[in-house]
């Protein structure tokens, strides 16, 4: 074998790049990630848009549902998805391997975000290429406010998946994040927008990431406007969601 | 403690508390209360120690893994607990449940870490090396005990460190792999890396370490070089080098006082079971034929063998289990 000497770590960004890469292909040639992440979303989307559920919004359906169908996507990938892959690498040590790399905890941290954001962009790109046919058409002054608030929704939701991948099993993670998603997919305010909703749940539902995100975009791709209250509650969410996590997450 | 040419790893007095622990009514428990050791480079250190003494602990704390209670750590003269990527790239790190990705195939995962370093080492050389070649289609979930082992190396060694830690590197290896491996860590010791290494097995610190450090309970209990420490608490004769273990079964209830030289004992271990440790000399073993001979006793069996790390180690952590 050859003589160790002069090891030096790759420059910091190509770690990160690398890492994203790495685990964005991992969730995507993962089954049950994509059913997660794309299939069941794009079924939402058809069942709103052929069931009069959004009916009498002042809107066509597919309008209404793709900005909620958006925020689904956020969800599935960045809290169940990514919180469920954490959680497992917690359990199989791999955290702590990579962590004793170059990459370090910071680096693993930011190449996760990385692969979230990356994931994010093939969801959209698959929505948007399905919606569009259907008739969707956004406001096109609120595209790029709704994708910054995509991007902000999906940061909310990574702080939450890493909080509860760092604190319990990865079967508990598995559990709370996937029942999670279905209650707040359904009930908090992502796709059944919030007046919809009962009177009781309208006056949580907007506190909470998921009513925010579903409202906000909403509020984007319908009618152009910044909602600013979900954006405080979103920006929220992310410090106290990734305060809680780098305080109590275990590596091991 | 000594002083190695050229360190790599020097802890000193390390604490280390974890909790609180309910099971403790909430308090800390001390999982290392004072361990010290050196490292050096080109030379094999081995932690050898009970499950539970605090081995993993201590290079956990060493790797800036875990964070030290108390203690100093100084890792190629840095500090574990706050370095950079710059020292990690020179650190090598084999994980006692190797931390491999179970979707993972072997290739692309070696690849992907090796892209983590400026200059890693080539990673056909790797793979043909550790037979990884054999396996290397198959996920990380389905590869046997041995074969994640052996990629849990290449994914310490593909970055080319000067550092090399491995918890428990023997661990659920068959035979020839354990031989591959072992052959592999005296050529890297031969290169120059430093290899701190961990091990509750006497053989894998007989065979590869050159200087042993037992813990116990949470500290330093003795240390040196392999046949130092055979030698521990023997008492100074000149035949200190003769250190062997002799058994033997005869009827039970025999008294050998005054047979051998006063400092060996012969212990009854079991009815009729006797063991003698120490510095046997020829006139011993004479003496004691001649004893059974005056006596008309032939035994029933009879060994003798150096005395091994094992001996040493009970000798010194006691023999109850605990």
């Amino acid at each position: 074998m050859t003589t160790a000497t002069g090891s030096a770590p790759a420059p910091l960004l190509r770690r990160i790049l690398l890492q994203g890469k790495y685990e964005a292909a991992t969730m995507l040639r993962n089954g049950e990630q994509l059913i997660l992440a794309v299939v069941l979303p794009l079924l939402a989307l058809i069942g709103l848009t052929v069931t009069p559920l959004l009916d009498g919004m002042g809107d066509s359906r597919v309008n209404i549902a793709v900005p909620g169908i958006l925020a689904l996507c956020a969800m599935s990938t960045a809290f169940t998805g990514q919180g469920i892959a954490t959680g497992f690498d917690r359990r199989y040590g791999v955290l702590r391997f990579l962590s004793t790399t170059p990459l370090g905890r910071a680096g693993l941290i930011a190449g996760k975000i990385l692969a979230v954001l990356a994931v994010l962009v093939i969801q959209l790109v698959i929505v948007a290429a399905v919606a569009f046919p259907l008739g969707w058409r956004p406001d096109p002054l609120g595209v790029l406010p709704g994708l910054c608030l995509l991007v902000l929704g999906a940061a909310a939701f990574t702080a939450l998946g890493l909080l509860v991948a760092g604190t319990v099993r990865p079967e508990a993670t598995l559990a709370i994040t996937n029942l999670l998603w279905i209650l707040l997919g359904a009930l908090g305010g992502i796709v059944i927008p919030m007046q919809r909703l009962p009177e009781l749940a309208q006056n949580t539902v907007h506190l909470l990431p998921s009513g925010s995100l579903g409202e906000g975009l909403r509020d984007a791709f319908l009618h152009g406007a910044v909602n600013g209250n979900a954006v405080l509650v979103l920006l929220m969410w992310t410090v106290l969601a990734g305060a809680a996590a780098i305080r109590w997450f275990k590596w091991n | 403690m000594r002083s190695p040419k050229s360190p790599v790893l020097t802890i000193d007095g390390l604490i280390k508390d974890v909790g609180p622990l309910p099971t403790l009514d909430g308090k800390m428990l001390r999982v290392v209360s004072d361990v010290s050791l050196v490292a050096g480079r080109g030379e094999v250190t081995a932690l050898l120690g009970a499950n539970g003494a605090g081995k993993t602990t201590t290079i956990e704390c060493a790797q800036g893994l875990q964070k030290r209670t108390g203690g100093t750590i100084s890792l190629l003269g840095s500090d574990p607990g706050t370095a950079g990527a710059e020292l990690r790239a020179r650190v090598g790190v084999m994980l006692q449940d190797g931390g491999l990705p179970p979707s993972a195939r072997p290739i692309p995962l070696l690849r992907h870490i090796a892209g983590m370093y400026r200059n890693p080492r080539p990673l056909d050389e790797l793979v043909q090396r550790l037979g990884i070649d054999s396996f290397s289609r198959t996920n990380v979930r389905r590869l046997s005990g041995g074969q994640k082992q052996r990629l849990a190396l290449a994914a310490a060694l593909i970055g080319n460190p000067e550092v090399l830690f491995l918890d428990e590197p023997s661990a659920g290896l068959d035979p020839q792999s354990r031989q591959l491996v072992f052959e592999l860590i005296s050529e890297l010791r031969d290169s120059g890396m430093g290899i701190i290494l961990t091990t509750h097995l006497m053989d894998d610190a007989q065979r590869l370490a050159d200087y042993v450090y037992i813990i116990d309970a949470g500290r330093n209990v003795a240390e040196g070089t392999v046949a130092q420490l055979l030698q521990h608490n023997m008492p100074e004769t000149p035949h200190r080098d003769h250190v062997r273990t002799l058994h033997f079964e005869a009827l039970p209830g025999l008294d050998f006082t005054g047979v051998l030289a006063a400092e060996i004992q012969i212990r009854e271990t079991r009815s009729g079971s006797y063991t003698a440790t120490g510095a046997l000399t020829p006139a011993d073993l004479a003496a004691l034929t001649a004893w059974w001979a005056h006596h008309g006793i032939m035994p029933g069996s009879l060994s003798m063998e150096a005395r091994s790390l094992e001996d040493v180690f009970l000798d010194i952590s006691g023999r109850e289990i605990r």
